[in-house]
């Protein structure tokens, strides 16, 4: 990994798995990944925030993205992970079903998704890459946030 | 060296010089010939323009000139002050204030150049008639420095306290061929000079750029250094005389004295060297004399002499080592959880945890307590400057200003105390005429007092004004359609003023200028809730009305009931609990579709927090062979939280929910329990009905 002076081609992607598909996160907003954690309920928020959870003194709000992507929860297993994000000055906690791997992907194997759709709603889609057959759809998790945000 | 290292302490200072420089005004104005006082907005003026200078802020440097010319000829006498030339005077702070707030947030003073205030400055002047012109500057000239010329020729005769080596005089020698002044100048900062360094700095600055210094105890690098107690001397040669270099030092901030001895050619002469020794002496005699007169002096305007003792702390650091004291409660707590053996060394080691914790609490806290008086020293020139717009008379009396506060909410009581303020200016007191024909003397009070009340220091704003007329405020309420005038008349009186507080809601025949707009009581009342504070008033009709704002010490940490609703646990603020009753099922009733509860006559509503939270899986009432109810207060009125059980009393950490989750409904915020889970604080005044 010799840092800066690649940045341009080459992007490192957190790559978890939620159902059958698999989707991919810079790397560089992941502050820690974590297993099922047991978050507080908050009241009179999205049914997608599970609540809050104490992470060696901070506050966290944790969001599952199995419901925010329309999916039945599932319990909690081995796999289930928790990635907490760090975006801006603000902490978020994702549920996922697994995570797999780190991979890095050539910024020419990421396609843009406008080619594919024009929804609006899926704004927070960065683009899918296809390494090796498989189809990873790449998350801009800021932009899901700010939606969030914007809902409250 | 770069001058935006002390920018943050120009700002700073500066804003201590107004604040001072206004509240001296304000006497001048009562007393126009308080010559003392005089002597003091002169002195201090003349600090701020020697900073501004210093700092290479022109346009600022050039008011307060301007300022000072004016105020050099009230302190000679030759003008008296009168109310609008305090006004021209006041105007000119606004317009420094206005500089240093631009400098403060651009490190640029700006282009705004004040050119209506710096004529109607020339304006004075020039109506004190030019001839005096030329007296003044004899006169001003020794006034300033004839006192201390006097001690000066007492040292001098003595000669110096600095030792002249082989060189030293040779250069000296040289001076004096070429008809230069060598001084001898000792220098004194203020004993709580924190930028020992920076001062020594600027007084270097001075001197290097009109003289050569060629000695200096102790060495520049040392001063440099900060390696120096609070005085160091030079020797310098120059052309200027000893009264420049008397003032210009002097104008330098946290500078206590300035000695300018002058080097003469008997001083250089070998025989002098036996003579060196008694002087040495000399100096430290004559400094409890100085010194003396500096504490008297100091004493009037102990203000400034405060802030010099104090260490200037970033608000972030502070809040960081809150953050620690926190996670330290927080573990404690944890471990007096997980310890419950019977074992006495264990309880005892943790009791023990628990007073230190407690301590550092405590300590903590009062490290980030700041006095009132930082809110309160802008309240006499604001009133003063209602009282001339209003043409009301208007005595504001202040009492518990050393009262202490969190800073984070000193920050935040400002604006709602200016409105309740103004308001009992405006609407509060009568005009002469009315309290004349009222009997009531003509001159108009308002109190403001701050003291401390158990964990909440509250503040009190008093008039002896005309009171609340309730019954217009009935009458507004029907008018304005809010409630029925059959149930504004079933309304207390305490109740129809809390209508006041209502957005949108004066009762004002014309609206002002200051008040009467219909914002302004919500807008406090909402500021004051958000701290965890409430606000109070009492009136009577003709007498005056008293505005009390509560206020909880610390925002931090908090006595709380932990109570469980269904499977769920959450904090009830302890502060706002006024007492806890068990019910039986059937003593809740339906009134007016709303649920109460009856409890020694009065008729409490009752709010079901499962439903409102949505926790699921809690037991209907048939269930249950009693419910509990934690009966809460949301300023005078009372409800009643339904909870499926009591935990206990704990202090709690209060932690916000985050960027994320802030504005949540019902939830104040989080707290961390004992076993490392989240339980939310409840918001009892969202809540509340």
């Amino acid at each position: 990994m010799n840092g800066k002076s690649m940045n341009k081609e080459t992007r490192q992607f957190v790559v978890f798995r939620i159902g059958d598909q698999e989707f991919g996160a810079d790397i560089h907003k992941v502050s820690i990944i974590e297993k099922a954690l047991n978050p507080t309920r908050v009241p009179a928020t999205p049914d997608y925030i599970k609540g809050v959870v104490n992470l060696r003194g901070d506050i966290i709000p944790i969001m599952s993205m199995r419901i925010k992507f329309g999916l039945p929860e599932i319990e909690a297993d081995d796999d289930t992970r928790t990635i907490i994000f760090k975006l801006n000055d603000a902490l978020l906690g994702v549920v996922v079903d697994a995570v797999e791997e780190v991979t890095t992907l050539q910024e020419e194997d990421i396609e843009s998704i406008t080619t594919i759709t024009n929804d609006r709603t899926l704004d927070y889609i960065l683009g899918v890459a296809k390494p090796g057959g498989r189809l990873i759809t790449l998350l801009n998790i800021e932009k899901m946030i700010t939606e969030l945000m914007e809902k409250q | 060296m770069d001058m935006n290292q002390y920018l943050d302490m120009f700002v700073e200072e500066s804003r201590e010089h107004l604040q001072q420089l206004n509240s001296s005004l304000l006497e001048l104005e009562k007393d126009n010939r308080n010559k003392s006082v005089l002597n003091e907005i002169f002195r201090v003026a003349h600090t701020l323009k020697g900073m501004s200078g210093t700092m290479g802020f022109t346009k600022m440097q050039t008011l307060t000139h301007d300022m000072e010319d004016v105020l050099d000829a009230l302190r000679n006498e030759r003008i008296f002050a009168d109310s609008d030339m305090v006004d021209v005077l006041f105007k000119c702070l606004d317009a420094l204030e206005t500089y240093v707030n631009t400098i403060s947030q651009t490190g640029q003073e700006g282009s705004e150049d004040f050119q209506e205030i710096i004529d109607a400055l020339n304006n004075i002047i020039r109506s004190d008639n030019a001839p005096k012109k030329a007296p003044k500057k004899e006169k001003s000239a020794p006034a300033r420095t004839g006192g201390s010329d006097q001690s000066r020729k007492a040292a001098q005769v003595k000669a110096l306290s600095v030792e002249l080596n082989q060189y030293d005089i040779n250069v000296i020698k040289k001076a004096f061929e070429e008809d230069l002044n060598v001084f001898e100048i000792h220098v004194v900062l203020n004993e709580g000079c924190l930028l020992k360094a920076a001062r020594a700095f600027i007084v270097f600055q001075i001197l290097e750029k009109n003289s050569d210094v060629i000695k200096s105890v102790p060495k520049v690098e040392d001063i440099e250094d900060e390696r120096f107690d609070h005085d160091f001397t030079v020797v310098a040669i120059t052309s200027k005389p000893a009264e420049f270099f008397d003032r210009e030092i002097n104008s330098v901030a946290e500078i206590v004295r300035v000695d300018i001895t002058p080097i003469l050619p008997e001083h250089i002469q070998p025989k002098d060297a036996g003579e060196t020794k008694p002087a040495d002496a000399a100096p430290e005699a004559m400094l409890p004399i100085t010194q003396a007169n500096e504490n008297v002096h100091d004493d009037q305007h102990k203000k400034v002499h405060k802030t010099g003792k104090t260490v200037r702390v970033d608000i972030d650091r502070l809040d960081t080592l809150m953050n620690l004291v926190s996670e330290l409660i927080i573990i404690k707590t944890r471990l007096d959880d997980t310890i419950s053996t019977k074992d006495s060394s264990e309880r005892e080691t943790i009791e023990y945890l628990e007073r230190i914790t407690t301590s550092i609490h405590d300590a903590v806290m009062r490290v980030r307590m700041v006095p009132v008086e930082t809110v309160f020293n802008r309240f006499p020139r604001m009133i003063r400057d209602i009282a001339r717009e209003l043409s009301k008379d208007i005595q504001l009396h202040m009492s518990g200003e050393e009262t202490e506060l969190d800073r984070t909410v000193i920050d935040e009581i400002g604006d709602p105390l200016i409105h309740i303020l103004r308001n009992s200016a405006d609407h509060g007191l009568e005009t002469q005429e009315e309290r004349i024909r009222a009997g009531k003397p003509p001159i108009g009070n308002i109190f403001l007092r701050a003291y401390q009340d158990g964990n909440n220091v509250a503040i009190e704003v008093e008039d002896d004004g005309r009171g609340i007329d309730v019954e217009k405020v009935r009458k507004k309420i029907v008018e304005k359609g809010l409630e029925t005038a059959e149930i504004v008349q079933s309304l207390s009186d305490k109740e129809v003023i809390g209508y006041l507080f209502r957005p949108n809601f004066s009762t004002a025949d014309k609206v002002t200028d200051l008040s009467g707009r219909g914002v302004g009581l919500d807008v406090v009342k909402t500021k004051i809730e958000a701290l965890g504070g409430m606000v109070e008033v009492e009136s009577v009709r003709g007498k005056g009305s008293k505005f009390t704002i509560r206020i909880p010490l610390t925002l931090a940490i908090i006595q709380a009931l932990m109570v469980k609703i269904g499977d769920e646990k959450y904090a009830i603020p302890l502060s706002s609990i006024k007492e806890i009753e068990n019910v039986k099922p059937g003593d809740i009733r339906l009134v007016r579709n709303q649920e109460v509860i009856l409890l020694r006559d009065m008729v409490i509503p009752v709010v079901r927090l499962d439903r409102i939270l949505g926790v699921p899986g809690t037991l209907p009432d048939e269930k249950k062979k009693s419910i509990t109810c934690v009966i809460v207060k949301k300023g005078e009125k009372l409800s009643a939280f339904i909870v499926d059980a009591l935990i206990g009393q704990q202090e709690i950490v209060i932690k916000s929910l985050g960027k994320l989750l802030a504005g949540v409904r019902y939830i104040a915020g989080a707290t961390i329990l004992g076993d490392g889970n989240v339980a939310l604080i409840l918001d009892v005044n969202s809540l509340a009905i």
